[in-house]
């Protein structure tokens, strides 16, 4: 019973892993730019998501939907500021900006709200536990899995049945070509981070759901663990985030379940260390040749 | 208390301070000498060494307000062998350097009998140096470290006191409350590494309830700023222990709560005074935060008459707030300073550190105290206990 319990609990942190390094993912696959801005974006969805519950008080929902959209325009003004100017510059230079923007999120919220963390109202969604052969599930878990597999259908539809997903996927695949074949692409690469970044928000409010607590800093850790889940699963597919994501929560949670509780962030990172070293291209990823 | 700065800093500090010392010391001499007569006047300078403002003026502001108050009822009832008090307080901006120079000026320019202060254990180290060379007593209310009045070589700070208790007593207090009346048997430990605080508590705790007969089933540790604890509370359950002690600050400690209460956990909970702050209540809820106790200064609640006319008379003098731990550990200080120099019929400095040394059953708000060897104060903890969000005395354990 206790291993079921662990797989519960694994697979709610995983799920979580899971949504934030979409976002990771889908930016790496169209610029080639890590975002290292993108926790912090989850950070910003968990305080709207925190205001539209305690004082806007508009329930669950709408606050999950107002994360998303507050954090999508917030996507897109960064890339439009800050990235779309060194789409050509070298990619040290973007990785670089990414990382100032990451600091220069986190320190203006705390500038006007202060460092002090906040915790989510306990009574934003029913709470309940359900007992499963002795395993016991909460609501919150159920919730967590519920949005993160409802958004994740939802992406793959955007990505292969719609025109802008078309366009995403040109784009990716060869950017100056798509841009010959009249594919607007600064739109295309704008939607990719709206898209992204709404997922980190959605994120961020299941985020506070399930663990409370949230503070301006609370996005470098587990930012850090959806780029290695990312990168385990492939960087720059879809399907290896989700998959990298669930795998590496339920490593996390194995780890700290055979008693070596002080190992389990050393355990992701020696994910990170071997999958680099034995296979790059992750999971999901292509073994493509780097053309010349 | 929780200052984990202090290692870091101690070594700059104690040098620094040595070297103020040389520099001053033919001057220092010449004063310490003549430091009671200065005060044989018709008044008794007692310095305010505090946190005023700064990272932890909280902590110093709480303790200047309950001393002022004891100050004030000494002084209208005659004050102490019929001279009053003077108070000269000084800010030592939650830093180390500064308290070490509040010190300096308190013992060689306002030449004051006995300085109260600081808050942090960190501030206070700063200042025993200075204290020990111009032979004025020190009294921390909340010093809690042990580092406080024993060096780490083993020797005793002479005229460094605290009022408060230290952190590894309130691990032996939770042991004895865990065996004695919660019955307990089979306990878990899930404490901090990453502070010395918790650990000091973890080890305390641990070290009590085995001599007592329990027996530790699991021991479990985490690092501050982590937020999922479920999965090594999943395991702790497993062991099925009939108490958890969870010694760490109310940050992580409220989510522990949280979770361990979402995965089925209905076994005790306890921890120290790190979880004092109402903030755990939100991170927790109240629900789960049912059946959890913890050790602290004191109680508000506490139906002892002596702490039922302290709450009366300081709720009567700051608009019907009610006292808290550092208000009641400030208030006791300047009334242990006085019960010291009438015991010792004197105002010089090393007849007061020998009046404090010697300080056997003195009963005050925060218990009826004594000193050890090394200065630690030996008294009562109170035990409270979290009902609907509402931390309710539930017992006093005496040492």
């Amino acid at each position: 019973m206790e291993w079921l319990q662990q797989l519960v609990n694994g697979i709610s942190i995983g799920s979580i892993y899971a949504l934030i390094a979409l976002g990771y993912t889908m930016v790496y696959g169209i610029i080639k730019l890590i975002n290292f801005a993108h926790g912090d974006i989850f950070m910003i969805g968990a305080f709207v998501g925190f205001y539209g519950l305690t004082h806007w008080h508009i329930g669950f929902i709408p606050s999950l939907l107002a994360a998303m959209i507050i954090c999508s325009i917030l996507g897109v003004v960064i890339e439009r500021l800050a990235y779309k100017r060194l789409r050509n510059a070298t990619r040290i230079a973007a990785l670089i900006t990414a990382i100032g923007m990451s600091l220069l999120i986190e320190y203006t919220t705390i500038f006007f709200r202060g460092a002090q963390p906040e915790a989510y109202p306990d009574d934003a969604v029913i709470s309940k536990t359900f007992t499963i052969f002795g395993t016991q599930i909460s609501s919150e878990s159920i919730i967590i899995l519920a949005t993160t597999i409802i958004l994740m259908v939802l992406l793959q539809f955007i990505v292969h049945k719609t025109k802008i997903g078309k366009a995403m996927r040109a784009v990716s695949h060869d950017m100056e070509a798509a841009r010959l074949m009249g594919i607007n692409v600064n739109n295309t690469i704008s939607a990719t981070f709206a898209i992204g970044s709404a997922l980190a928000g959605a994120a961020g409010v299941v985020f506070g759901l399930y663990y409370t607590k949230i503070d301006p800093l609370m996005g470098i850790i587990p930012g850090v663990k959806a780029f290695i889940a990312a990168v385990l699963g492939g960087i720059g597919s879809i399907p290896g985030a989700m998959t990298g994501g669930m795998v590496l929560g339920i490593v996390e949670t194995i780890v700290s379940a055979v008693g070596f509780s002080m190992w389990r962030d050393a355990a992701a990172f020696i994910i990170l260390i071997l999958i680099l070293i034995f296979k790059p291209a992750g999971i999901f990823g292509k073994n493509t040749r780097e053309k010349v | 208390m929780k200052n984990n700065n202090l290692k870091k800093y101690g070594a700059l500090i104690v040098s620094s301070a040595l070297l103020l010392g040389t520099l001053t010391a033919c001057g220092a001499k010449d004063e310490s000498s003549n430091s009671g007569a200065s005060s044989g006047g018709d008044t008794i300078k007692v310095g305010l060494n505090l946190e005023l403002s700064g990272n932890v003026a909280s902590y110093g502001t709480g303790i200047a307000k309950g001393a002022e108050l004891a100050i004030k009822e000494i002084n209208d009832a005659g004050g102490i062998d019929g001279k009053k008090i003077e108070t000269v307080k000084i800010d030592n901006k939650s830093e180390n350097s500064e308290a070490t120079s509040a010190a300096m000026k308190l013992a060689t320019q306002e030449k004051v009998v006995a300085q109260i202060g600081s808050a942090t254990s960190g501030n206070t180290v700063a200042a025993v140096q200075v204290a020990n060379q111009n032979k004025m007593p020190i009294i921390s209310p909340s010093g809690t470290s042990p580092t406080v009045t024993v060096n780490d070589d083993g020797s005793v700070n002479e005229y460094a006191f605290r009022t408060c208790f230290i952190d590894p007593f309130q691990g032996k207090i939770a042991a004895n409350f865990a065996s004695n009346d919660l019955k307990a048997k089979n306990v878990a430990i899930f404490s901090d590494s990453s502070s010395d605080y918790a650990k000091g508590l973890a080890e305390a705790f641990k070290k009590q309830i085995e001599a007592n007969g329990g027996k530790v089933v699991a021991e479990e540790s985490y690092v501050a700023k982590d937020t999922d604890f479920k999965s090594t509370l999943t395991r702790l359950k497993s062991k099925n222990p009939d108490f958890i002690y969870v010694p760490g600050y109310y940050e992580e400690v409220g989510l522990i709560v949280k979770q361990a209460r979402a995965i089925g956990i209905e076994a005790p909970m306890m921890g120290g005074d790190g979880w004092d702050s109402p903030k755990i209540v939100e991170l927790a809820g109240a629900d789960a935060l049912n059946n959890t106790y913890f050790t602290n200064h004191y109680s508000a609640e506490d139906p002892d008459e002596k702490i039922q006319k302290f709450v009366k008379a300081f709720k009567a003098a700051n608009d019907d707030k009610s006292p808290d731990a550092f208000n009641a550990l400030g208030y006791d200080s300047v009334y242990w300073l006085k019960d010291a120099i009438e015991r010792a019929g004197s105002t010089k400095g090393e007849d007061i550190q020998k009046a404090l040394a010697d300080t056997k059953d003195l009963s005050l708000v925060t218990g009826t105290f004594s000193v050890d060897k090394e200065h630690n104060t030996i008294k009562s903890a109170t035990v409270l206990e979290f009902k609907d969000g509402k931390q309710v005395f539930k017992t006093k354990v005496e040492p």
